[in-house]
């Protein structure tokens, strides 16, 4: 039976066991009328039996599709002649997916290798068996789960209580999911950066100044080590973050001030969300505009002032990074300064300050923390943008502090490196993993302290 | 230590007489502070014009497109020599052949094999699968005449679209001087003109930009975000649920609420990486597929749900739960049959957010493969798809210049299915939030 049809079934089978459940309650106390002396109410009984009856049932099934690919795949593998088997990954990869398609119908069975067909029908034999396993299983569960838990029904079975108990598991375990994911990014990048360091020294990754990780398809090849050093990449990140605080941090910091303290309430009820609109727009967008009108506008403007601008300059992505920017630092600043007490204002008004001068000396200081704090998320935020580095800023690794060439960043060298096809032992792909978990850690790292610095500065006046 | 007595004393006069000297300074610091304020709100509002004035005006075009009139006869000779109507030679025949008996029938006087090569690059290879799908269709028109309009080639295209300048020099262009004056006759008898564009639509991707669409990114990202939604919202509003409602305050919710607010600031891409690692490499989920892109997706939107449904939890006001609870109710029936009615069109305006920008998410699904050139549209979660954002980012690295405009235009569908999505969570914020 298809997995679809088997997740349907169990849904009904849940369904007959409420009713199931809920009419032997009934009938325990002898008829609709004597339902007081149930514990709970009928539906409860109802509710339990169908969760007995279908969470189990529902594991098993989500597991065993999960695993059921891979399991049958390695049997298969293990069946197929001693020649194929010793394949190098790829190859069998190739195999594989033959025999995939054979069994899908998307290839006629004529059209592979003799094993293949025989490999594919073993497959498809396999897929039937654990189908129909899956199915007696999964059904025999949900049939004991429900008559077990309808044997057990009495009037003073507390079945509300352990209904809200699973519950509140089950919602326990969505929030679990969160310490999960951080958890599967933690243990599956530091496991692939420790591979990575295990061939490449720690210090020459983040010491070295030379970056080259194009790895020989043969080992006799020139030049197959690669050099794995990351600071150009540092560099290069540091110095597209740095050209996009430079944009965003005036702009941001100066529409906060002029919406918070200066605008007509009119104005800044229609601005704000217009400022907010450039940080819904997709990166890939601002990538595109950075490669399409920044750029070359640039070079003809570099040209005109007889500068060379490299087609894919730092500046260019830098500036449109910067533009995306300009929300986060202004909404988060904005917060900041409204969050000042009017009373701070007044006091300066009294002395006689104007208003830029209680802006600069009374709100923008008491504000100041909470700014540092935005300014320390967008460097987070720059720093792990990816799409429009990758679309407009280049892919050698110069140590370059000057800004009108081309520079690469470790979101670029992530995504080259790991976008096509690749082994997954090789280096390269690790080296990866490794750019990774040193983005993973610094942006945690600016995160941690920027919430840190706003939380304390907002407890100052609440 | 000084003491004030040290400190020149200046009379009530003096005091005036100085500030006065200063408030012009001042009020001109003043005026220069605010008018910084003013340009840097006008500068914002200024790149979003500009921003969006560039994509529309690149990419406005992509909805209508140059198409040829012609007048074809479906040559029995040609396309079914057997005379036999078999299905199997019929897809195969040479369409391409009578397109050219077409062209040459329209321009009777061009001669030789370098020149006829040009007429015929006037019309686009497309137009050929078009007559093959007319005759499969309907293989009784064989021998017949018919004028159709077939897609014209992405190079003049652009020349109708004026994307191209005519004064540049002909080795600079695309277009040979003469394939220009068969372009201006075939527009001055109205056999070549732009129409609708529904193709852009409808079509997958392709390699020809006149005949690329982005209806495969479509349902790509429609897929996606189906399992992205499923699985989100139900895991981010359990989880909202229990820390608002259930949770006692105890080091394991602290640590799951520093998790998540933590989750929410990791760079997308590392999503990507724990994609590739976790689902594809370990779970051995297929490659390139919605699958694994829509579970990425689900983990990195979870935060912004999570986040927003709390928010949205926290505004239901304490009064409406102990109500319920002095009424006997269960933790659970309160919540239940209380606070989540109220809360649920908050958690929905933060779903709609969060699909929102896993809508316009990207870098992840690069890191699982979601990058192919697919040119079929794909049907299941386990096909091999792509998604609208991706689809830019492919277009836009594509060197023909029809693909300048693919791009703008796709970027135009992506921005008005945003906008069509967050334009709904204000309305309904607006519509159903309530002030206790």
């Amino acid at each position: 039976m298809s997995p679809s049809i088997l997740f349907v079934l169990i849904v009904a089978l849940s369904v007959l066991a409420f009713q199931l459940g809920k009419t032997r309650a009934i009938a325990m106390v002898g008829g609709q009328r004597r339902i007081r002396d149930l514990h709970s109410l009928p539906g409860h009984y109802g509710l339990l039996t169908a969760m007995w009856c279908g969470l189990p049932a529902l594991v098993v099934f989500l597991t065993w599709v999960l695993l059921q690919d891979a399991v049958i795949t390695r049997l298969v593998i293990a069946q197929l002649p001693a020649a194929s088997q010793a394949l190098p990954d790829a190859q069998l990869g190739l195999l594989l997916n033959d025999l995939r398609n054979v069994v899908a119908g998307d290839v006629p069975p004529e059209m592979v290798a003799p094993e293949t067909r025989v490999a594919a029908a073993q497959y498809a034999q396999s897929r039937d068996i654990a189908e129909l396993a899956l199915t007696a299983i999964v059904i025999s569960i949900g049939i004991v789960g429900m008559l077990w838990v309808r044997a057990k029904i009495r009037p003073d079975l507390r079945a509300r209580n352990s209904y809200e108990r699973v519950i509140e598991i089950l919602l326990f375990g969505c929030s679990a999911v969160a310490v999960f994911t951080t958890l599967g990014i933690v243990l599956s990048i530091v496991f692939e950066a420790f591979r990575f360091f295990s061939i490449v020294p720690v210090t020459e990754f983040v010491f070295g100044t030379n970056w080259s990780p194009q790895m020989a398809i043969r080992a006799d090849q020139v030049g197959s080590s690669g050099a794995f050093g990351a600071v150009p990449l540092f560099a290069g990140t540091l110095l597209i973050s740095f050209i996009a605080m430079i944009v965003a941090v005036p702009i941001g910091l100066f529409s906060a001030i002029y919406l918070a303290e200066y605008a007509p309430i009119k104005v800044r009820k229609y601005v704000k969300p217009l400022l907010e609109v450039l940080a819904g727009v997709p990166t890939v967008v601002y990538g595109f505009f950075a490669v399409t009108t920044v750029g070359p506008a640039l070079r003809v403007a570099g040209e005109a002032m007889g500068l060379p601008v490299a087609g894919e300059s730092a500046l260019a992505a830098g500036l449109v990074m910067g533009i995306m920017i300009i929300p986060f630092v202004s909404s988060l600043s904005d917060d900041m300064i409204t969050a000042v007490p009017q009373s701070l204002r007044d006091g300066a008004y009294a002395l006689g300050a104007t208003r830029s001068e209680t802006i600069r000396q009374v709100v923008l200081r008491a504000a100041l923390p909470g700014v540092v704090g935005g300014v320390l998320l967008a460097i987070s935020r720059a720093i792990g943008e990816t799409m429009i580095v990758v679309m407009a800023a280049g892919l050698s690794a110069n140590l370059t502090a000057n800004p009108l060439e081309a520079v690469t960043t470790v979101t670029v060298q992530i995504v080259t490196l790991l976008v096509g096809d690749q082994e997954f032992d090789s280096p390269k792909t690790l080296a990866a993993f490794a750019l990774g978990l040193i983005l993973f850690l610094v942006t945690l790292l600016l995160n941690v302290i920027a919430l840190y610095v706003v939380r304390k500065y907002r407890e100052q006046y609440e | 230590m000084n003491s004030t007595n040290d400190l020149p004393v200046k009379s009530a006069e003096e005091t005036q007489a100085l500030v006065r000297k200063s408030l012009a300074r001042r009020y001109r610091a003043e005026k220069r502070f605010r008018a910084y304020g003013a340009a840097a709100v006008l500068s914002g509002i200024g790149f979003v014009i500009f921003l969006f004035g560039t994509i529309l005006s690149q990419g406005a075009s992509v909805f209508r497109q140059s198409y040829v009139q012609l007048t074809v006869t479906y040559d029995a000779e040609v396309i079914d020599p057997s005379g036999a109507r078999n299905l199997d030679e019929l897809v195969t025949a040479d369409y391409q052949a009578l397109i050219r008996a077409a062209m040459r029938e329209r321009f009777p006087e061009v001669e030789g094999r370098p020149n006829l090569r040009e007429l015929y690059g006037v019309v686009s290879s497309a137009a050929s699968l078009e007559l093959q799908q007319r005759v499969v269709a309907d293989p009784s028109i064989i021998g017949s005449r018919e004028t159709l309009w077939v897609l014209a080639d992405d190079t003049v295209d652009m020349l109708l679209k004026d994307k191209v300048r005519r004064s540049a020099p002909e080795d600079e262009r695309r277009l040979s001087d003469q394939q220009i004056g068969w372009i201006d006759a075939l527009v001055a008898d109205g056999s070549l003109k732009l129409r609708f564009n529904a193709a852009f639509l409808s079509n997958g991707d392709s390699r020809d930009p006149e005949q690329a669409g982005v209806r495969g990114a479509l349902i790509g990202s429609a897929l996606t975000l189906l399992i992205t939604l499923s699985l989100s919202f139900p895991i981010g509003v359990g989880a909202a649920i229990y820390l608002e409602e259930f949770a006692p305050r105890n080091r394991i919710t602290d640590i799951i609420e520093v998790n998540i607010n933590n989750l929410a600031a990791v760079p997308s891409i590392v999503f990507g990486l724990l994609g590739l690692a976790m689902f594809i490499a370990l779970f051995g989920l297929p490659r390139s597929a919605p699958l694994a892109g829509g579970l990425v997706l689900t983990l990195l939107t979870l935060p912004t749900i999570i986040i927003a449904s709390r928010a949205a939890l926290k505004a239901v006001p304490p009064s409406i739960r102990e109500a319920a609870l002095g009424m006997g109710a269960s933790r659970l029936q309160m919540v239940m049959h209380h606070v989540i009615p109220l809360a649920t069109p908050g958690m929905l305006t933060g779903a709609i957010i969060g699909m929102a920008r896993a809508l316009g998410e990207s870098a992840p699904l690069l890191m699982i493969g979601m990058v192919a050139f697919v040119v079929d549209i794909p049907r299941s979660f386990v096909d091999p798809a792509t998604a609208l954002p991706v689809q830019v980012f492919l277009w836009s690295d594509l060197p023909e210049r029809g693909f300048v405009e693919r791009t703008s235009g796709a970027i135009i569908v992506l921005l008005l299915f945003l906008m069509v999505m967050n334009a709904t969570a204000v309305i309904l914020r607006n519509k159903f939030e309530k002030r206790w």
